[in-house]
């Protein structure tokens, strides 16, 4: 929670710029819209943090979010598949997706980076091909299945605001990650190995399936939130879908307090990196900035967030030099 | 004699505060050049901010330095940065060895103040002055070796080979020779010697007091900040010098019997391992016994251990209780058979995080309910490891990277006492590690057989082999070369069996 502290003050910094400059940022239909995106991109963006905290990386979530968010449609509309066949399917294949790279990159010690990158060009490509480019949609079917992203619920004694339905599984996993970190065994298991990971083997960790199950998760959170993502826009092209999704991702995670080095994480600090990015990209279009410079702007956030984390890192470093230690 | 010698470093009066708190205070000290000057204390003694300051790491919070001039008269000076005391002609060299891996010995050797001729590196310059400096600390590795290539002797004597070039007036030598062998450390005490016959002041900081009494000129002891004293070349002895440190006699522990016809519990059964496919190793440790692997460094003591481990594969079988072992190291903890590393700081520390972290990581897997870490039990472990392992400072939320090297070695072992294992395989456990902690970690192993545990530990220093094995394997290119029980063994003995020959008994005895 401490590590949260930094981000959770950025975000209410740039939510209460985005209220005060931003014209319509405050409506409930504005509000909706960024909290349902802030769930989408808080689903990848810890998976991201699976991998970053086994000091790992995991470039491909943009395309495996592509793939299956494409295949999805291509399944249950051109192959009209039934949905009971086709989430397990496309979940699956995500998973196999994730535990290939975790096997790659434990086993035949491959680095995280260069597994991911090849894996970035390959999924985008095999979407691609598989679609023969064609941007693939619902065509109005499977309205019942997309409520799993488009629901909204309402909220008692709250007015012109609907709870996205995207929260719940956003909030289940996010607790759920939050309690597998802290309380399990694997979890603190993983915190060690990121840390030394060579340590970690000599004391027992049975190190390789703890990061292979990682790459996992992330490949499957980033397969899930292509599931959600599509059914949110009802139709995309295999072309550009996700692109850069991995960087939303990795930078939510690094703003939220994960260290690149790994073995260290917060789940809080994930999602509001992930929410404060989402405010930033509303608050460009809502001031009448040109989107073009999202990029721009958001680059810059992530360099005085991660400058300011590392700052106070030597302070406290500083702090600690000071402080008696016995020496030897 | 001695006041023939000129003072190059004088230190009055210097102390140090950490926010209020008394590391060192009041000390005096004069360096001479031809001398070699030991200095000895415990833990928190303030060893360590007495060198940091010597060498420019730390500013004094009182007193002053002075450094002499060509003419040999005492300047005031202050070091504020290791590049100011390597100008002085101080160089130290550390206790953690921190070569670059990725850089040949040369590059590390001239690391900073590389040669270069028209603005490229001068690699045959390079090369041939890292040769003459190898050959000084008698090191015969080519010197374009890369450094992470080195095991932990031969980079413990690049490390000096680098200091020496510099051609330092002022050497200070921090546990130089905690991970040398018996041969290695002979060869040090040489160069010691030398160096002090070629008008160099070498400080010598070591917790061995035997090299100490050895090569010392005069010896400086601090305790708890300051000093309790300094003994001439004729008054060193042994007693004398734990009793100014500890402020105490020091009790000998007492050597428990493992009775002959206690039950076996390791076997190791023809293990070979990928650098040792030709000497198969074989030997049995019963319940109680502490076994101790003596060599040379190189023997495979380590490639042993870390077999039996499971840290690396193998041939061969190891049996706990008569079964047989899967391979692999969480196969092998779960069996009850932990190895503590001899690199702690890579192979068995979380440097970045708590005491209480590095000592529950096992336990935790054996008291978790459903994969759940119960959270209170682990608060009221890790207090009990503290106390049991006599931890310093007391805190549970200290990081381990900010405490002693005897410290951070009690928390790895307390991390495998915690879960009781049937087997501890220890590969140098005090390395690095002072005095009275030495005696701590050694009861706490004893205790640990004496519950009917096996313990097999590995150790370069004979002193320590001949102090806590009740019976010692020794090791040589590979093979267990001998057996000798504890009353039968000598460092002559040992050395006989370690060097392949009756060689060694000449050397040893001379």
């Amino acid at each position: 929670m401490k590590k949260a502290l930094g981000i959770i003050g950025i975000f209410i910094a740039v939510f209460l710029l985005a209220s005060l400059y931003g014209e319509n940022f405050l409506t409930g239909i504005n509000l909706m819209q960024l909290t349902q995106r802030t769930a989408l991109y808080a689903i990848i963006a810890l998976g991201a943090a699976l991998v970053i905290v086994t000091g790992g990386i995991d470039l491909s979530i943009g395309s495996v979010v592509c793939l299956a968010g494409i295949m999805t449609p291509w399944l249950l509309v051109e192959h009209e598949w039934s949905p009971w066949a086709v989430v397990p399917t496309v979940l699956a294949t995500s998973a196999a997706i994730g535990l290939f790279h975790g096997l790659l990159i434990t086993r035949l010690r491959l680095q995280p980076f260069l597994v991911t990158l090849c894996g970035l060009l390959l999924y985008r490509g095999i979407a691609r091909w598989m679609t023969g480019d064609q941007t693939q949609g619902f065509m109005g079917e499977h309205g019942e299945l997309r409520k799993l992203a488009t629901g909204r619920f309402e909220i008692p004694g709250v007015e012109n605001f609907l709870l996205p339905a995207t929260v719940i599984p956003a909030g289940i996993l996010a607790i759920m990650l939050g309690i597998f970190y802290s309380r399990t065994v694997w979890g603190r298991w993983l915190l060690a190995t990121g840390r030394n990971e060579s340590a970690a083997r000599y004391s027992g960790i049975p190190t390789a399936w703890l990061v292979t199950g990682s790459y996992v998760g992330c490949s499957l959170l980033a397969g899930f939130g292509g599931m959600l993502f599509i059914f949110d826009l009802s139709s995309a092209q295999p072309s550009d879908f996700g692109n850069f999704y991995e960087l939303y991702a990795i930078a939510a995670a690094v703003l939220g307090g994960c260290s690149l080095r790994g073995g260290e994480i917060s789940i809080t600090g994930v999602v509001f990196g992930a929410a404060t990015l989402q405010v930033l990209r509303n608050t460009i279009t809502l001031v009448g900035l040109s989107s073009q410079i999202e990029f721009a702007v958001i680059g810059a956030v992530l360099l005085v967030g991660v400058a300011a984390d590392e700052g106070v890192r030597r302070f406290m470093a500083k702090r600690l030099e000071r402080s008696p230690a016995p020496s030897g | 004699m001695q006041h023939e010698r000129p003072v190059l470093l004088s230190v009055r009066g210097v102390g140090r505060r950490y926010a209020g708190v008394v590391a060192l205070s009041g000390i005096d000290l004069d360096i001479r050049g031809g001398e070699v000057l030991g200095i000895v204390g415990e833990n928190g003694a303030g060893k360590s901010t007495l060198l940091k300051i010597l060498s420019g790491v730390v500013q004094p919070s009182e007193g002053a330095l002075a450094v002499a001039d060509a003419s040999g008269a005492l300047a005031e000076v202050s070091l504020d940065g290791v590049r100011a005391a390597t100008d002085a002609g101080i160089a130290l060299v550390h206790q953690e060895l921190s070569l670059a891996e990725n850089l040949d010995v040369a590059g590390a050797i001239h690391l900073g103040r590389e040669p270069s001729r028209l603005g490229f590196l001068d690699r045959t310059r390079m090369r041939a002055d890292s040769a003459k400096w190898l050959a000084r600390v008698g090191l015969s590795i080519d010197p374009g070796t890369l450094c992470g290539t080195l095991r932990i002797a031969e980079r413990q004597l690049v490390e000096i080979a680098k200091a020496l070039s510099t051609e330092s007036r002022v050497l200070i030598l921090d546990e130089p020779t905690s991970s040398l062998t018996m041969r290695e450390t002979e060869r040090l005490l040489e160069i010691m010697d030398e160096l002090r016959r070629a008008g160099v002041a070498v400080v010598f900081v070591s917790h061995h007091l035997d090299e100490v009494i050895r090569i010392a000129d005069r010896v400086v002891i601090l305790r708890d900040g300051r000093r309790t004293g300094e003994l001439a070349r004729g008054e060193l002895d042994r007693a004398t010098i734990e009793r100014l440190m500890v402020g105490r006699d020091i009790a000998r522990v007492e050597r428990g019997a493992a009775g002959a016809d206690a039950k076996v519990r390791l076997e190791v059964d023809g293990v070979v391992t990928a650098h040792r496919r030709r000497t198969p190793a074989s030997f049995r440790a019963r319940a109680g016994e502490i076994v101790g692997l003596a060599g040379l460094v190189g023997s495979g003591r380590t490639e042993l251990l870390e077999a039996i481990a499971g840290v690396a594969p193998h041939g061969g079988e190891v049996r706990l209780d008569g079964r047989a072992l899967a391979q692999g190291v969480p196969e092998r903890v779960r069996a009850g058979v932990a190895i503590v590393p001899e690199d702690r700081a890579r192979n068995g520390l979380f440097l970045e995080d708590s005491v209480a972290v590095n000592m529950s990581l096992a336990w935790i897997d054996r008291a978790s309910r459903a994969r759940l870490v119960d959270a209170r039990g682990e608060r009221g472990l890790v207090a009990r490891m503290i106390s049991r392992m006599q931890l310093r400072p007391p805190q549970p939320t200290r990081r381990v990277q900010t405490l002693s090297g005897g410290n951070q070695q009690k928390s790895v072992i307390g991390r495998w006492l915690a879960v009781d294992p049937a087997v501890l395989l220890l590969d140098e456990p005090t390395r690095g590690v002072d005095v009275g902690a030495r005696a701590e970690i050694h009861a706490e192993v004893r205790r640990l057989a004496a519950q009917g545990s096996a313990v097999v530990f590995a150790s370069s220093e004979l002193e320590e082999v001949l102090l806590l094995a009740d019976r010692i394997l020794v090791m040589h290119e590979g093979a267990i070369a001998g057996e000798l029980s504890s009353h039968e063994a000598s460092e002559i003995a040992i050395m006989q069996l370690a060097t392949g020959g009756a060689s060694a008994l000449k050397k040893a005895a001379t």
